[in-house]
């Protein structure tokens, strides 16, 4: 797939249809892959990467570069076309300026889940008919693939290219995923245990704000907890309260327009499963106002800038559930 | 030198944790490993480090420096410091060891930061010889040898003891507070031990990073150099990599309304965030690129220049597997020094 | 808000209102002469959509026991549509702080109209009851704000 992903690309260069290229850059290891812009064949042929650890969601980055002079090609993964999609209804990207070139997604590795086997010292690591072989400075280490994955990937929602100039591979389907698993094993347990697992999970949070910069959902110019004007910003997390604070507006301002890309809890340093949050409130959309999916289209109104004159009143969230 | 049979560490720990408070790294539900106070039944980690480092005990992520009261005009100041009682960090790494005498360089300068200074002169660091360095350790880089870490006292395990010695007075005073449970031991089987990791840290794939390329005199040559585009492109400006950091010490003092008197904190900064060193006339770097390059120079340019060549990094690699975009000081190095 | 040895329970309550129902009708439960705890804080609003979840939140934070806002009933909105976005918006946020743990009670939307004083009345006697029950706000409070 990389080779032919970067025989595209000069291609393309080449013809003078883009004048840049985003994609992944190879790291120290076999994992530290960086999202990069490569502007020439040698660039590319030298450090362009696609392989098991090309998670990330480049998508975000189009905010900056597609408004820059000429075209760019983006090579994007299912999940992130959803996030590019979204980013284009919300006139943050200009489409015109992004050749998308559709690939195939993951399942993607995760590092720390080799890690947390105890495999250390890794100096590189092969997908054999999904066994991982692990050349380690201690030797060789084997386990099996899905072990490894992603947690975003293990709950995979979609295979499907919604916004593509080209696809490379096949066209996937919008799989019945069991994303909403965990969701409904929260919502099934009492108030006290709910919040006993959340202060547990959120008490861990260090505000380095990595889920809020990361998310191609959070692109206001100005955070309101980054002014200090606001009376909220917290930079200096004291008290609890603010890291429920924090949390509960994160995924709020992001309600109705989150995809479900999974980068939240990709890029926590505290592996904080801050998707539940987001997924909360797709699960609730789903069920009070009707099945949506953000990013699925470049139309269709929001559920949160939208409304139905009999929608449910508030006290519902009295009614249902455990208490 | 004195050992302990590994499967007695729970009396080491009981005995420890009698005196004074004792925190030791313990496994996360998560696997991560992080520093908790000792409670009996809780078993030391066999992480290889924490994920975040030791750097709170002594410079703590926020920090109530003082408390304001106003009524009409009057306005009272309410010292809220806590004299710290005697504590002691057992488990901590040859890296994280070595971020204490940076930070001290720092704090313990005139003029003498006294919050830190009482939780320094409190805390005993009782580090831990590493046996398994990962992937990502590049100590050796910095002249630190994991297989003898500094501190207070350190020790050493050959799977079978743990081998303590002090290094200080304050190291001694804490070998003394448990010398009954010590006993004298054969060192051995300990420096085959040592010469086997001294040999894997040898082998690690960042085993011949230097800093010869950097130090204070550098200035020139990075500072406008054209690949700190490229480096930063990418960076989200998230705070991860400063707040993982044993030795990043850059803070920020706010202010909190309390509704009835104002709380002052001391809080960590990060040199990524849009509003570090923000001033009334507004922000000296205004873009990535600058905050960007500010991490990197600081600890290999301007940190050196200030102490006499020691740099601001002490190879501990947590920024190397915590970044979210995987960008971090060893690739900035070796991107720099290409010339 | 205060508990006091040999004083039972008060909570602060926090009603955002609507400036042209909701608001009014809390006016005319008070020419009415209608009685409603002393411990309801009133902030005007100029429609219940300007209401965002932060104003909830930070309400909570400063000390609120509980928090309710009223607006015009669906369909007289001042401004046409505001009060949909509201539920919509608050019925989302609800349910995430019952996710999160936080008691369901302490929180309510209530549609009250410029003639209904007997209704608002009723609500914030009711309301307040039942975020007595609950006790204080130990799950959502800042203890920075917490009063000596």
């Amino acid at each position: 797939m990389q080779e032919a992903m970067i025989n595209r690309a000069k291609q393309l260069l080449a013809d003078g249809a883009v004048n840049r290229v985003i994609g992944w850059k190879r790291g120290e290891f076999a994992y530290d892959i960086t999202p990069a812009v490569f502007e020439t064949a040698e660039e590319l042929e030298k450090e362009f990467v696609y392989d098991d650890f090309t998670a990330a969601n480049v998508s975000k980055y189009l905010v900056k570069e597609s408004k820059k002079e000429g075209k760019i090609l983006a090579f994007l993964k299912p999940c992130d076309t959803y996030s590019f999609n979204q980013l284009t209804k919300e006139h943050r990207v200009v489409r015109e300026n992004v050749y998308i070139v559709g690939i195939p997604g993951g399942p993607k590795l995760d590092a720390e889940k080799i890690k947390a086997k105890g495999i250390t010292g890794i100096l590189g690591v092969k997908n054999e008919n999904y066994t991982l072989k692990i050349d380690t400075v201690y030797g060789e280490e084997i386990m099996p693939f899905y072990e490894a994955i992603l947690d975003k990937c293990a709950t995979c929602k979609s295979k499907k290219h919604v916004v593509y100039d080209e696809l490379m591979g096949e066209e996937g389907d919008v799989l019945d995923s069991n994303r909403f698993d965990m969701v409904e094993k929260l919502e099934n347990m009492t108030a006290q245990e709910r919040f006993d697992f959340w202060r547990d999970q959120l008490s861990k949070c260090i505000r380095c704000n990595a889920c809020r910069n990361v998310c191609p959902a959070c692109t206001c110019e100005k955070c309101v907890f980054d002014n200090p004007n606001s009376g909220v910003e917290n930079k200096a997390p004291a008290d609890s309260f603010e890291e429920n604070m924090f949390h509960i507006i994160r995924a709020f301002h992001v309600a109705g327009r989150c995809t479900d890309c999974g980068e939240c809890s990709r890029v926590c340093p505290q592996n904080i499963p801050l998707h539940l949050l987001n997924r909360k409130f797709i699960k609730d959309i789903n069920s009070l106002y009707g099945e949506y999916q953000a990013g699925e289209d470049t139309t269709s109104r929001a559920p949160l800038n939208d409304y139905k004159q009999d929608d449910c009143e508030a006290s519902i969230v009295h009614e249902r559930g455990v208490e | 030198m004195l050992k302990i049979s590994l499967d007695k560490l729970d009396k080491l720990f009981e005995a420890i944790s009698a005196s004074q408070t004792l925190y030791i790294p313990v496994d996360r539900e998560d696997g991560a490993a992080e520093y908790k106070k000792y409670e009996s039944g809780m078993k030391l980690s066999s992480a290889l480090n924490t994920l975040r480092s030791a750097k709170d005990f002594f410079f703590p992520q926020t920090e109530n420096l003082v408390d304001f009261k106003m009524e009409g005009k009057n306005i009272e100041v309410i010292d809220v410091r806590e004299e710290s009682e005697d504590f002691v960090i057992f488990g901590v790494r040859a890296c994280d060891a070595r971020s204490f005498t940076i930070l001290d360089k720092v704090f313990l300068a005139e003029p003498v930061d006294s919050y830190y200074k009482n939780r320094r002169d409190h805390g005993t660091v009782v580090t831990m010889a590493c046996a398994r360095p990962a992937e990502t350790c590049f100590c050796g880089t910095f002249g630190i040898d994991a297989a003898a870490p500094e501190g207070d006292a350190a020790c050493y395990s050959d799977g079978e003891s743990l081998f303590i010695e002090a290094h200080n007075e304050k190291g001694q005073k804490f070998i003394d507070s448990i010398s009954s449970l010590l006993e004298e031991g054969d060192t051995a089987k300990l420096e085959a031990v040592r010469a086997k990791t001294r040999e894997i840290l040898k082998k690690l794939p960042l085993a011949h990073l230097t800093t010869d390329n950097f130090g204070g005199d550098k200035l020139n040559e990075y500072f406008n150099s054209d690949k700190w585009g490229e480096l930063s492109e990418s960076c989200l400006g998230c705070g991860t990599c400063t707040f993982v950091c044993p030795t990043c010490q850059c803070y920020d003092i706010k202010d909190f309304n309390t509704g009835h008197g104002i709380k002052r904190y001391r809080c960590w900064d990060s040199c990524m965030y849009s509003d570090f060193t923000k001033m009334a006339h507004g922000n000296p770097r205004l873009t990535q690129l600058e905050r960007f390059r500010q991490r990197f120079m600081h600890k290999l340019v301007y940190f050196p220049a200030n102490n006499n060549g020691e740099f601001g990094c002490v190879g501990c690699g947590r920024c190397l597997s915590k970044c979210p975009i995987s960008m971090n000081i060893v690739k900035v190095m070796k991107a720099l020094e290409v010339k | 808000m205060q508990v006091n040895e040999n004083k039972e329970f008060q909570p602060l309550i926090v009603a955002f209102c609507c400036n042209w129902c909701s608001y009014a009708g809390a006016d005319l439960s008070g020419t009415n002469r209608l009685n409603y705890p002393s411990n309801v804080k009133i902030i005007r609003v100029p429609c219940s959509c300007r209401v965002n979840p932060m104003f909830i939140l930070r309400a909570f934070q400063r000390g609120a026991d509980g928090v309710i806002l009223c607006g015009c009933h669906p369909g007289d909105c001042h401004y046409t549509s505001g009060n949909y976005f509201t539920r919509r918006r608050m019925t989302l946020l609800f349910s995430m702080l019952d996710f999160l743990g936080i008691e369901r009670d302490r929180t309510r939307v209530e549609w009250v109209s410029a003639a209904e004083g007997a209704k608002f009345a009723a609500t914030m006697n009711e309301f307040t009851e039942a975020v007595k029950k609950l006790g204080p706000n130990r799950r959502l409070e800042d203890l920075r704000c917490r009063k000596q």
